[in-house]
Order: structure tokens, then sequence, then C-alpha cells
């Protein structure tokens, strides 16, 4: 998959890069269903390309553009010892860095910047649990199944399954539905069948 | 067909093949994508579903993140939806969520798919057509899958179950009717014992309680149970959430609740949950001292921690709190203070509002000392920020927090000096402004104005021009205070100037004709040279202001007898003799003459104006100065005239002017306004509140101007409040509410009747009274700013009135919703259960008309049936807003009477109820098998 062997080894370092994976998991917050607004979920490398978008309130083509710009330029200006939180538009974007992506979500003012971190992290892990290791060309590759992750995790905007094991198996599950399908309509017979049709 | 059909779907790029393609085009990367383009434009034709569901997650990707417009597909997309197969299905959904919107064509067709996969036996079919359904819901899509979404509601698989509570806010956000349908089963599920389920239902439950907290307060007896009894950390900051909304409306619940909350907030070790119990405690029940000194003392350790997240959500905290307890900012000073020099912007900024809340009248030079020489230090976005918030509190409610004005003008005057300052807008507003309300700084005034006019280095700045501009007009209209009226002539014409906008430039021009003429009129008219007399200038406030100091009375009684402020006190250092005189008028035609052809009209006129001047008395001016002793009879006193008629033309005091101040022009007789443009009422709606506002406060401009200023701290303010209050006090008396100030605005609202109330038009005269109630009746939700002080007060009105704007279009939803809900927890029996959404809404602000009546007058009621009838929409939001807020009191009422029957009444009533429900169900296509009298009891 790594055809690149330069790409391959920047994302090495990156790969040896990603330290919050270790962080301890803080005992007595067990993750659980939660629901929330979350308004969109952004996923922007360090460079500023945008490998992951999910937009829970209605944004035309337009706005979802300026708002990556807006934010790209917002937060990877920022250092690294700064605090995870931007105010922007009235909301209030909680961002935080793992390797060399950045996992941004929008969410209102009111609502508890911290939880977001949680959840924020909370996807890393299951990302990382499911690729073994992640790192930003796993997401690049598989970029529909990083979606289909997300969708497990969050419904409109509110966590739904804070069980990393449960979502690997839900994921699991219909990875498993989609491969009989592709089998079959790869297969040579069923080849034959549509040329002879 | 089956050729191609094959070839495609052999030779077909995957989506890999794209995107690895994509990474090694390093500059034909738009090239490349428009090619794949066309082939998905291609390819997605296929009759092969493969073909087509590989054609369109490709695109789906390059749609995603690289915007590329895939609406063409829709069609499409749901043909791959059609599939059998699961991987197709997961494409289909995956690209209508992310492209379809309300005004997609064919989301019409897509409901009877979404209804198959919803009844779908397999539950992840079921989960992606939930899923899709949360995002692009409209009104007939939740309309219609009504009852799928209750049927799954209480699906025995936690899975679905779950998913379809998260979804139900969606669907009772777009179709109100559907709690109806739905609601009871939501509840049942509060008491589930599965906490994943529970969460998603307290989840829904909390964003329903932002929008309309009163709603849910008959649930709070479950919500207490989950408070209590739960061990999850995600719940609890959810039910944290609903009870900092329910809390504040019913103290009760909160005196029940902040014994669990400190509970928490004592013994959680998990910061978010801590943090969530801080926010409830500081926003919710902040009377609680004991609770607020516990989540204050939590704070103060999220201070001093070496995370940055928890020292930015600690100062946030304090913020809150500082509201009502600004001690706890006091205590935490000195970390408030150190973090002015964070290495976080945000941190900073942070802080410096909790500084800026710590400010009073008395610490605010030595705060504002402190924080400009911050702003000195830091990078000119932070410094900006420092000075724009201490314009901002400074200026707040026309300077409230100001003593000593001579200070803070000076201070004005040394913030503009500052580098990076780039709020010279501002800055030059407020010189304007205090020398118009405050009489007693404007010697001050004038010397920084002075101070600033002469540096030739800041008219290089070009942040800086519009605060010289304030300083120009300010040295000319106050020059009698000059010291040395020549050398402010010398800065106001120095050659420099030419760097000015020539906008500002007019200002300086016009600027110098006033100090022309002062000098000409002190030296002619006051006779010879001046006395510097400047220790007038020290005379105690209130005493020598009023008093003109007039060396030429009967002129100036003839002239202009109501101008009773002329040229206080002239304390001219230098002496103007008649010689310099003769200097200044070269100096002038020197200056100016290259002027008389500049492009720029208002440059040019007032160029002209000016040099007009001087030609007039030029020749006069040389010719006494030859012979001074020769007291000239005939000409000199021509000469006179003129200057002293100039004099009194610029000696004539302004005042400020509300931003409403048009309103208040009579209209004159004979103009028919109304009647030829009574169409424009639907375009001109909108601008109707903040005029109506106008005429509640009195006094026409003309007349402020006549009044002499026996109170010279702030003239205009105390004016208008001395007359506010007295009114406020007569109002009060007569409707035991507080209503605003009305004595004038009988007399102006005669003039100025509110142009969409055509029925009052006749009889204007006769109902002036009640006109005033019903203005002051519906200022009520708007009566926080006050309107005895023009110019503030009016930006504050015109805030509100954007904020209504704003909020249209939600509340719009929300009334219906929340009304919806009401329904179902308080059982209104006169609302038929299936209604249209628009029906609905009427029939409930029909209602709620109703009961307004039994509370208000008839008068108002009459004026607002009118106001609905016509087209003013905003009139109309605003109305309901207003409408809404003042039924709080009677439905809370309402609320305890209920609480305060007894338990076998309520029994009772529930029963009625429940009756009375499984009639109107039998009404609808749905079977509701839930009939469990489920409406829980208050607390307590």
């Amino acid at each position: 998959m790594r055809h690149n062997p330069e790409e391959a080894q920047r994302h090495q370092k990156s790969e040896s890069g990603i330290p919050a994976f270790e962080a301890p998991e803080n005992p007595d917050f067990p993750f659980r269903l939660l629901s929330r607004m979350i308004h969109f979920v952004l996923l922007i490398s360090r460079q500023g390309k945008v490998r992951l978008t999910k937009w829970y309130s209605p944004y035309s083509q337009k706005e979802r553009t300026k708002v990556i710009r807006e934010l790209g330029g917002v937060i990877l200006s920022r250092g690294p010892k700064l605090c995870n939180f931007v105010d922007w538009r009235g909301f209030k974007v909680v961002y935080k860095r793992y390797a060399s992506l950045y996992f941004c979500m929008c969410i209102d003012q009111d609502d508890n910047e911290l939880e977001v971190l949680e959840i924020i992290h909370h996807f890393v892990e299951i990302l990382d649990r499911y690729f073994g290791s992640v790192c930003e060309l796993d997401l690049i590759f598989n970029f529909h199944k990083a979606y289909y992750i997300l969708d497990e995790l969050l419904l409109a905007g509110e966590l739904q399954e804070s069980s990393k094991k449960t979502v690997a198996r839900l994921i699991a599950a219909q990875d498993s539905l989609v491969e009989t399908a592709k089998e079959q309509a790869s297969s040579i017979s069923n080849i034959i069948a549509q040329a002879t049709k | 067909m089956s050729g191609p059909s094959l070839m495609d779907s052999l030779f077909q790029r995957s989506l890999e093949d794209i995107i690895k393609g994509l990474r090694q085009q390093l500059i034909g990367e738009q090239a490349f994508i428009s090619k794949a383009l066309e082939e998905i434009r291609k390819e997605i034709k296929s009759t092969d579903l493969s073909t087509k569901s590989t054609a369109l997650l490709k695109l789906s990707y390059l749609s995603n993140l690289h915007f590329h417009d895939m609406s063409f597909a829709a069609f499409h997309a749901l043909e791959v939806l059609s599939s059998p197969r699961f991987s197709h299905k997961k494409i289909a959904y995956h690209a209508i969520s992310l492209s379809f919107h309300d005004s997609t064509p064919v989301l019409l067709l897509i409901t009877n798919h979404l209804r198959k996969d919803l009844n779908s036996t397999n539950e992840f079919e079921v989960s992606l057509s939930l899923q899709c359904l949360s995002r692009i819901a409209n009104v007939d899509l939740a309309r219609d899958l009504t009852p799928e979404v209750f049927a799954l509601l209480s699906s025995n698989k936690l899975y679905l179950r779950k998913r379809a509570v998260a979804v139900v806010l969606r669907v009772f956000e777009k179709y109100p009717d559907s709690v109806r349908v739905c609601f009871k089963r939501l509840v049942e599920n509060l008491e589930n014992s599965d906490p994943q389920i529970l969460s998603a239902v307290v989840g829904v439950f909390s964003e329903l309680a932002c929008k309309d907290p009163r709603s849910y307060l008959p649930l709070a007896p479950e919500f207490y149970k989950i408070l209590v009894d739960s061990k999850n950390n995600w719940i609890s900051i959810k039910v944290l959430k609903i009870f900092s909304k329910l809390a504040p409306l019913e103290p009760r619940l909160a005196k029940r609740v902040v014994e669990p909350i400190c509970d928490l907030l004592r013994n959680t070790a998990a910061k978010s949950l801590l943090f969530e119990c801080i926010r409830t405690v500081v926003t919710s029940l902040s009377e609680y001292e004991s609770a607020v000194r516990l989540a204050v003392g939590k704070v103060r350790e999220f201070l001093v921690d070496e995370d940055p997240n928890l020292k930015y959500l600690g100062l946030q905290a304090l913020r809150i709190v500082a509201e009502k307890h600004l001690w706890a900012v006091s205590e935490n000073k000195e970390v408030v203070i150190k973090s002015l020099s964070d290495a976080d912007p945000n941190i900073k900024i942070e802080s410096l509002r909790l500084v800026m809340a710590m400010v009073s009248e008395h610490n605010v030079s030595e705060i504002s000392r402190v924080l400009v020489n911050y702003a000195l230090k830091s990078d000119p976005v932070f410094c900006n920020e420092i000075l724009g918030s201490i314009l901002s509190t400074c200026s707040r409610n026309l300077y409230e927090i100001i003593v000593d004005f001579d200070w803070y003008v000076s201070l004005l005057g040394e913030m503009s000096r500052i580098p990076h300052c780039q709020m010279g807008e501002e800055i030059e507003n407020q010189l304007i402004d205090i020398g118009l309300r405050v009489k007693d700084v404007r010697p001050e005034l004038v010397r920084v104005a002075r101070d600033l006019l002469i540096d030739p280095a800041l008219l290089g700045n070009s942040f800086l021009h519009s605060v010289l501009s304030a300083a120009a007009w300010a040295s000319g209209e106050y020059v009698e205070f000059s010291r040395n009226p020549l050398e402010l002539m010398e800065a106001l014409l120095q050659p420099r100037t030419s760097l000015l906008p020539s906008s500002i430039r007019a200002v300086y021009i016009q600027s110098a004709f006033k100090v022309l003429v002062f000098c000409l009129h002190t030296c002619f008219v006051q006779g010879g040279s001046i006395v510097p007399s400047a220790s007038l200038n020290n005379l105690p406030a209130g005493v020598s202001a009023s008093v003109s100091y007039e060396s030429f009375d009967e002129i100036s009684v003839e002239n202009g007898a109501d101008v009773t402020v002329v040229h206080g006190q002239t304390c001219a250092s230098a002496p103007i003799t008649k010689e310099s005189i003769v200097n200044l008028l070269n100096l002038v035609e020197l200056a100016l003459g290259p002027l008389l052809g500049s492009h720029d009209v208002e440059v040019q006129e007032r160029v002209r104006n000016l040099l007009g001047f001087v030609d007039l008395t030029k020749p006069e001016v040389l010719n006494s100065a030859v012979q001074e002793k020769d007291d000239s009879e005939g000409k000199g006193v021509e000469t006179s005239k003129v200057i002293k008629l100039m004099h009194d033309a610029f000696s004539k005091e302004l005042g400020p002017v509300s931003l409403s101040a048009q309103g208040k022009v009579s209209l004159p007789d004979g103009l028919v306004l109304k009647e030829n443009l009574g169409d424009l009422e639907m375009v001109c709606g909108d601008l109707e509140p903040p005029s109506s506002n106008t005429f509640s406060f009195g006094s026409s401009y003309e007349e402020k101007d006549g009044l002499s200023f026996s109170n010279p701290q702030i003239k205009e303010d105390s004016e208008q409040t001395n007359e506010s209050t007295s009114l406020l006090a007569e109002h009060r008396k007569r409707h035991g509410l507080y209503y605003l100030p009305s004595g004038k605005s009988e007399l102006v609202s005669n003039d100025y009747p509110p142009a969409n109330d055509p029925t009052l038009q006749g009889d204007i005269d006769d109902n002036a009274d009640n006109l005033v109630k019903i203005t002051a009746e519906s200022l009520v939700p708007k009566r926080k700013p006050n309107h005895g002080k023009p110019r503030p007060v009016v930006v504050k009105l015109d805030e509100v009135d954007e904020k209504h704007v704003a909020m249209k279009k939600p509340e719009s939803r929300d009334d219906s919703l929340s009304g919806a809900v009401r329904d179902v927890l308080f059982g209104c029996e006169d609302v038929p259960p299936t209604l249209s959404q628009s029906n609905l809404s009427n029939k409930l602000s029909s209602k709620r008309k109703g009961k307004e009546k039994q509370h208000t007058d008839p008068h108002v009621e009459s004026k607002e049936n009118v106001i609905d009838d016509g087209n003013s929409s905003l009139r109309r939001k605003d109305r309901s807003h207003g409408k809404e807020r003042r039924h709080r009191s009677p439905r809370k009422k309402n609320v305890e009477e209920r609480k305060e029957t007894n338990q076998k009444e309520k029994e009772k009533s529930r029963r009625h109820h429940a009756r009375h429900k499984s009639r109107q169900r039998a009404e609808e296509p749905l079977k509701v098998s839930a009939q469990t009298p489920v409406i829980p009891d208050f607390l307590l």
C-alpha cells in the first residue's frame, strides 16, 4: 500500500510520534454512550490537506471550503503547548493533534470542551485499533472506512457508541457483509454471466 | 450494451487508483480530477450496479475532500440505493448523506427506500437508514417516517433503539407533531437500565431543554433520579446540563439538586464532569453561597494547573462567576493578572476580560494604567484587544465608571499614541462624545487635542487620522479654552496636513475657520489685545461653567437671545495682537490658497468659505493695524458685525444627537405620508420598532438647547434622567409595573404615530394617553435600556432588534416544537392531535392570546391584533417574543398551582388525560399501544 517510499518514510516518522495512543485512559471515565451536538468533524493534515470531513449541520459546498480555510489557518498556526480550544464565529472548536493530523470538532459555546476532547481521543483509539497503529496514510487510502467508523461512533452529531470493543465488532460485521458481496461480484462466473447477459 | 459494460467493470479505476493517482500528481491535480470526473460521469450511467457504485464512491471522495459538486448524481445515488447488496447500499447512503439537502429535487423519491430499510431485518441496513434520515430529514420525510421511528423506539435490539432515540430529536425538530406520537416512548426509555439507551435519551432531552427548558420541568423527578443514581460520567454531564437549564426556573428544584451536585463536585476525579459541575453551579445555582465557594475552590485548582486547557476553562468559569460574585475574581487576582502574559492568546484574552470585569470607578485608573503598559509591550493583536476593552469598559453606560474625565481624556490621548493602536475610530467617537456631553472636561480636551495636533509625526500614521480629526474638531469647537489659539492655527495649517484624507482635511479647515473667527473676535470685538485670564479656568465646576464671561453683552443679547453659552472663559496665554492677526491672515492665505483648486468638493468649499471671510476682513484689519489708536466708527463697526455674526454662528453649542432623532421631527401639516406610501409598510415594517421606541422619550432637540445647564457634569444626561425618573415614578404609580417615561412622548407621539397602526390614526388626539400606554406596553420586553440617555441607549435598542431578527427562524420552529411537547406533558385538551404545523402554531398563538386577555388591558389586545393582521412580519416576531416572556409569569403560576393540588387530584386528572388522549388517538392512523399514564408528577 505504501508504494511511495518517501511517503512511507515520512509516515513512519509520524507513526512513532503518536504518543497519545499510549496515554493512560482516565480510569473513572469509562467511555460510555453519550449524545452531543457536534456541528462538524474535520481532519486536517499539518500541511493543511483535508483528510476527512463530516457535517452534521447543513452547510453548502461553498461554506464548507470557507470553514476549512478559516479554521485550517487558525488551528495550524497555533503553537504546540497552547490550549486546545478556539473561539470561532460564536462556536467553539476543540482540536487535538495526533502525529501529523489535527482532529477538530465544532461545538456550541456552552458545551463541555473536555468531553469533546475525550470523544476525539476515543475516535483516534478506535481508528488505531481498527487499522493497527493508524497513520495518516491509512486514512488517506481508506477514506470511506474511516467514515464508516465515524458513523458508528457519532450519529446526528451525538456520540452513539462508547465501547471500543463494540464499535470494532460492528465494523467487522459490516465489513464481512461487504466482503461477501464483493467476492460474489468479482467471481469469474459472475463476470461471465454479465458478459453473456 | 454488454460489451462496454463488461469493459467498464473490468477496467474501471477503483477509488484506490484515484487516490494513488492524485498523490502522484504534483502539479496537474486539477486536470487529473477533471479527467476522473469525466470517467465517473460515464460510469455512473452504467446499468451494472457494481460499476455504478464504484463510480459513486469515487465521486463522494472527490466531493468530500476536493469539494466538487456531486448534485448531478443524486438520481444515480437513489438507483444504487435500490440495490439488494449491502455494500452498494452503504456507498449510496454515504453519498446521499453527503450531498442531499432540503432542495434536492429527488428527495421525494427517497421516502420509500428509507421506509423499506427501516423495516429491514438486517440491523445494519436499518442503522444506515436512520443515519441518513438524521442527516437529510425534512418536514415531509419526518412526517412520513414517524411511524417507523416510533416502532424502533421500543425495538428490542438495543443497537437500533439507541440510534432511533438519537434520530428522534431531528424528527421532532422537523415535524413537531411527531412529539404527540413518540414522546411517551421517549420518556419510557428514561427508565431503561441500559446506560447506552439512557445516555442517548438524556442527550436528547438535554438538547431539547436547551431550546425550551420550561416544558421539561414535569420530568424533573426522573432526571433527579438519574442524577443521584448514575455512575456514568457521560450521563451525569448530560443531566447536569439539563438541570442547569431547569434550576433557574424553579427555586425548589434548585434547592433540591444543589446537594447532589456538590457531592459530585467534591468526589469526582474526572475533569470533564468536574468542569460541568462547576459550570452548573456558577451559572444556575449562584445564589447558594456554599456551593459557589466550593466551585470557586475547584476553579482555583484549574487555574494553577499545568494544563493550558484547564487554565483556560478555569478563567472562563471565573468570568461566569464574576457576574454575581466578584469576590471570586479578586481572590484569584494574581493568577488572572499573571495570565495576561501567557503564551496562549486565548488565555490572554480570557484573563483580559476578567480584569475588565474587576474594573470599578475606584480602580479604573490604576487598572487602565497597568493595561496600557501591557499594551505597549504586547503584539499588535493583543494590544488592540486591550485598548478595545478599555475603551468599551470605560464608555459603558455613558462613561458610568469614569469620575475624573480629565484623566480619561488624557488617557485617550495617550492610547492613540501607542504604536500598534488601531482603535482610532473608537477614540475619535469617544473624544467627540465626551466633548459634547461633559462640559467640564473641555479645557483638558482642548489641551489633549492640541498636543495631538502639533505633533507632525502623528500625521504620517493612517490609523490615527480619525483621532486627529476628532482633535481638530474639538480644538475648533472649543477654541475658547485654548491657551494659544495662534499656535493651534499653525498646527491646523501645517504643511504635513496634506497627508490627511480629504474628508479629515475638511475638518481641519473648518476648525481653522472657527479658530480664526475666535481670534478676530477676541481682538476686535472684545476690544484690543486680550489679557490672559487663565485663572478663571480653575474655578470650581458648576460655578464657572454656566457663567458666561461676556464683555460684549449688548450685541450678544441682540443677536441671539437664546444663546446662553458664549465663550465661557478666555484664557489665551499668548496675547493676540493686531500684528499677529495680520500674520494669521497671511498664513491662511498662504496655506490654503493652493487648495482652491482641490478636486474634493468638501475641501474646496470650506477653503472658499474661509478665504472669502479673510478677503472680507483683511482690508479692515490692515487698516486698523495701521491706525491703531484711531477708533473707527463707520467701517469698523461693520466688520465687527460680520465677525460677531460668524462668532455667534459658531458659538451655538452642539449637543449629542440620538440615533433616532429623525423620528422626532414633527410631521409638517398637509404632508400626507401614510396614505400614499401605505404599500411601503410591508417593506419598511422592519424599520418600525426602533422609531416606535424613540417617541417614548421626549424633548426635541431645540428644547434641549434652550435649557440652561445648571448642572454641568453630564448635561444631557442629568437633564433627561431627572425628567425620566419623575415620569417613571408617575407611571409606576399608575400601572404598577415600571414603564418607560412618557410625559413628553404624548406630545411627540401625536406627531409621529406608529406607521402600521391604521386604527389609531383617526383618533390620535383622544387616544394619546392610550397610545402611550400601548407603546409602553409594547416596550416592556425591552425595558432594560434606559431611554433617558440618548446615544448609547439607542444603540442598545438596535442590538435588541437585530437579535430578534436573528432569532426569527429558530423561534418559529421552537415555538411549535415546545408547544407540542407542552401539550403532551401538560395534556392540553384544546388542541386536536392531527394538525398541520402551521395550524398548530396558529392555534398556539391564539391560545396564548386568549391567556393574555386576562392579564393585559383591552387596548393592548386590540393593538396586538391589528399588528398581527398586518404584514409586518418582524413586528409580529418581536411581539410574539415579548408575549412569550410576559407569559412566563402566568404560566409559572399555573405550574405552581398544579403542584399544590394534592396527590389524589393529580391521579384523577392524569387518568382523565390518558382517557382523553386515547380518544384523540382513535382518529389517528397509527395504533399507539403505549397508553400508560407516564406523565410524571412534579418533583417535591
